[in-house]
């Protein structure tokens, strides 16, 4: 059941006062927990849970042709599935928006931050690259989905192993590894969506908050407080004064992430 | 005082009891000459009558069962009502108090709104409530609360008692449906979420004895911190 | 049976690999659980009993139980595209028989109860932690049921029985190479799952069945106790 209007009052009046029903400030997350090798069969993998959501993000890696226009760079494929299994909201069949949209921000988020140095991933130009699936799955939702996907596709990238790959017979020799890994960049650029409800914004909503959120905003940026990746969600309109706080807040929003995450970063 | 019942978890398929001395209550089922759990939960025997109280399940709509339902849609001769169940319910026009114009229906109960009813029957073709009743209708504002249909006499307790408690420890008025939706309205949003905060208490622990006594302590441990 | 006869990972011929269950691990579900052999991790969600829809899959006479089994692509060192395949349309049916024996949904007519099955690692035997992931999770959502089922695969490898078949041995090659037969029964024995691919004689399937009988009790009393210990009572 979608939250009651009644409900959704409520959670609107109380965000006026800067309170929310689980006692955050609106600025703040809930406990992010991280724990990675989901699977042992994927080159990395990563479980995040914030409070009741969770996500696994597994990175498979195959060897293929460059696109045409990037002939000496690896490529990217981020797909979602919001599974059934996680919410009685999400039916089965083809992916609808919503999963599309998840796999789309995560993806822009590691392109465009060049969270992965693609150069590196090059076997022979024109002819030869690797390919990095980031597949996610949905396992719980209760709200800010996007978030906690965008936080496992780092982590699993960070801590997947490249397989080995034979030259002669142009196959990857799946579940062995040398010493390689994924090459990935020291700047992070964490991946954060900030809501906006009546006059209130605020970040990592609940899924009662999310039902009520008029307008989103996902951001990608590093720490050190540059952005690469934005996007604007939901068919609520927002103010420059509003657009002002939600950068600001979302700068300090990503601090506050990759401090949670960052002993997977070292 | 609460009465003091033996009471294990049992498992679909376990044998609660042998020989022809028992009666098979609810949740279970004879089976030659024993007594098995059909369902996960509480087993319980008083006076040779074995049962299971679940405590998981979706809600089984009951004739005179006062619901908490959201209205889904609005129809020439009714409101359709989801009421969390496995089907949905039907509220006719003219189980509506007073005169209802036809083409005002919006203006009684809208789509998103959430409605206090009694369940007038239940049949082949559906779920039928009522609103013609004191204290049903829509609820205008306040917190919706949902917690499993199976914790609603826990959340009542004996004789009201645990209710009653939850009132005056919040300051609220609150209405229990039984399929599960609570609602909760409060001079304050603060009072609200503790009501809110004393049912998802009671709900984790709802298969202990002495809850009452329990409760008591955390409204005076949550008013205690607050303040 | 040669007694020296020596499995992938050392166990003995009627080892079970390390069991775990756990339920409630999708708090959203009316019911679900985890179980796991092993390397092989199956997660399982319950929604319903709910009206069904399409309106032209009610069934007028009963219920409905409708499980969808699915691999997680990274749950195998091959990628898996997304999506339905054959393999998972075909495990989700059985899945769907070997279940339904104990379920008592005679009077949810018109209803279905949806069965959510994923594999989050798979290291062979998926379809058998997924039955028994599905049965604890239909327990916990409280769906009358009149006893739990329990599946485990019993292996031929060259000519040697053995319990519960792991990847390294769905490929044996040796000899007579591999036969896989998964199997699931009640507590009280009775058959409700039962596939085989390779090759064996009918004295050799009578044995299989025989092991089975013990190993899914060892399966069942895992089940048991994640149920058991959710919930816990405070007198």
């Amino acid at each position: 059941m979608e939250t009651p209007n009644s409900t959704g009052d409520r959670i609107a009046q109380y965000l006026k006062d800067g309170k929310r029903f689980d006692g955050r400030k609106p600025g703040e997350f809930r406990e992010i927990f991280v724990e990675t090798g989901v699977s042992k069969k994927a080159e990395g993998s990563a479980r995040v849970r914030i409070g009741k959501t969770e996500v696994i993000v597994g990175v498979k890696m195959d060897v293929g042709a460059p696109y045409p226009d990037s002939p000496n760079k690896g490529n990217l494929m981020v797909t979602s599935e919001l599974l059934p299994l996680s919410s009685s909201r999400f039916e089965s069949g083809p992916p609808k928006f919503p999963a599309i949209e998840l796999g789309r921000l995560v993806d822009r988020g590691i392109r465009e931050g060049k969270f992965v140095d693609f150069k590196k991933l090059c076997i022979k130009e024109g002819e030869k690259v690797w390919t990095v699936f980031v597949d996610i799955y949905t396992i719980n939702h209760d709200g800010n989905l996007l978030d906690a996907a965008a936080i496992g596709a780092l982590v699993a990238l960070k801590t997947a192993k490249i397989p080995k790959y034979d030259g002669e017979t142009g196959k990857v020799i799946y579940g062995e590894y040398g010493d390689e890994m994924m090459p990935v960049s020291k700047e992070i650029p964490i991946v954060t969506t900030v809501h906006r409800i009546g006059d209130s914004i605020l970040v990592d909503p609940t899924l009662e908050e999310e039902d009520i959120s008029e307008a989103r905003v996902t951001i990608g940026g590093s720490c050190e407080g540059k952005v690469f990746s934005m996007q604007k969600g939901d068919s609520g309109d927002l103010s420059i004064e509003e657009m002002h706080k939600i950068l600001e807040l979302s700068e300090n929003v990503r601090k506050e992430v990759f401090s949670k995450i960052d002993k997977f970063f070292k | 005082m609460e009465e003091k019942t033996k009471r294990t978890v049992v498992i679909p398929g376990e044998v609660l009891a042998k020989g022809e001395d028992y009666l098979p209550g609810e949740g279970t089922e004879k089976i030659g000459k024993e007594i098995i759990a059909i369902k996960y939960g509480l087993s319980e025997e008083a006076n040779k009558l074995v049962k299971v109280i679940p405590l998981s399940g979706v809600y089984q709509p009951r004739k005179g069962n006062i619901i908490i339902g959201k209205v889904e849609n609005i129809t020439f001769y009714g409101w359709a009502i989801d009421i969390d169940s496995a089907e949905g319910a039907f509220l006719p026009l003219q189980e509506i108090p007073g005169y209802v114009d036809k083409d005002g229906l919006r203006e009684i109960f809208d789509i998103g709104e959430m409605v206090v009813a009694k369940i007038l029957d239940v049949n082949g073709r559906g779920i039928d409530l009522t609103t013609k009743s004191r204290g049903l209708g829509r609820i205008d504002e306040g917190l919706i609360v949902k917690v499993n249909s199976s914790k609603v006499p826990r959340i009542i307790g004996k004789e009201g008692s645990m209710i009653s408690l939850i009132k005056e420890g919040s300051g609220c008025e609150v209405t229990v449906g039984q399929n599960g939706l609570i609602w909760i309205k409060g001079d304050k949003v603060e009072d609200e979420l503790l009501a809110k905060g004393a049912i998802n208490f009671i709900t984790e622990k709802s298969f202990s004895s002495g809850l009452t006594g329990e409760v008591e302590e955390w409204f005076k441990k949550e008013k205690g911190g607050n303040k | 049976m040669a007694k020296d006869f020596k499995r992938p990972d050392g166990r003995g011929v009627e080892d079970i690999r390390p069991m775990k269950a756990e339920v409630g691990v999708v708090p959203n579900a009316d019911g679900s659980a985890m179980f796991s052999f092993g390397n092989t991790i199956a997660i399982a969600a319950v929604y319903g009993p709910k009206k069904m829809h399409p309106q032209h899959q009610q069934d007028p006479k009963k219920g409905t139980l409708r499980c969808n089994y699915n691999m997680i692509s990274f749950s195998v060192t091959d990628r898996i595209r997304p999506g339905p395949s054959r393999r998972s349309t075909e495990i989700s049916k059985i899945t769907e028989w070997a279940l339904e024996p104990v379920l008592m949904i005679k009077n949810y007519q018109n209803m279905v109860i949806d069965v959510h099955i994923n594999i989050i690692q798979a290291d062979a035997s998926t379809r058998c932690a997924g039955i028994n992931a599905a049965a604890l999770a239909l327990a916990h959502a409280g769906i009358p049921m009149r006893d739990i089922v329990s599946s485990v695969s019993i292996g031929k490898l060259d000519k040697q029985l053995v319990v519960d078949v792991d990847k390294d041995e769905e490929d044996w090659e040796e000899g007579e190479g591999a036969t896989d037969i998964p199997i699931t029964m009640t507590s009280s024995e009775r058959l409700t799952h039962i596939q085989l691919d390779g090759k064996i004689s009918n004295d050799e399937l009578k044995q299989v069945l025989e092991l089975a009988k013990k190993a899914t009790k060892k399966v069942y009393e895992v089940q048991k106790k994640a149920l058991k210990e959710s919930l816990e009572v405070k007198e």
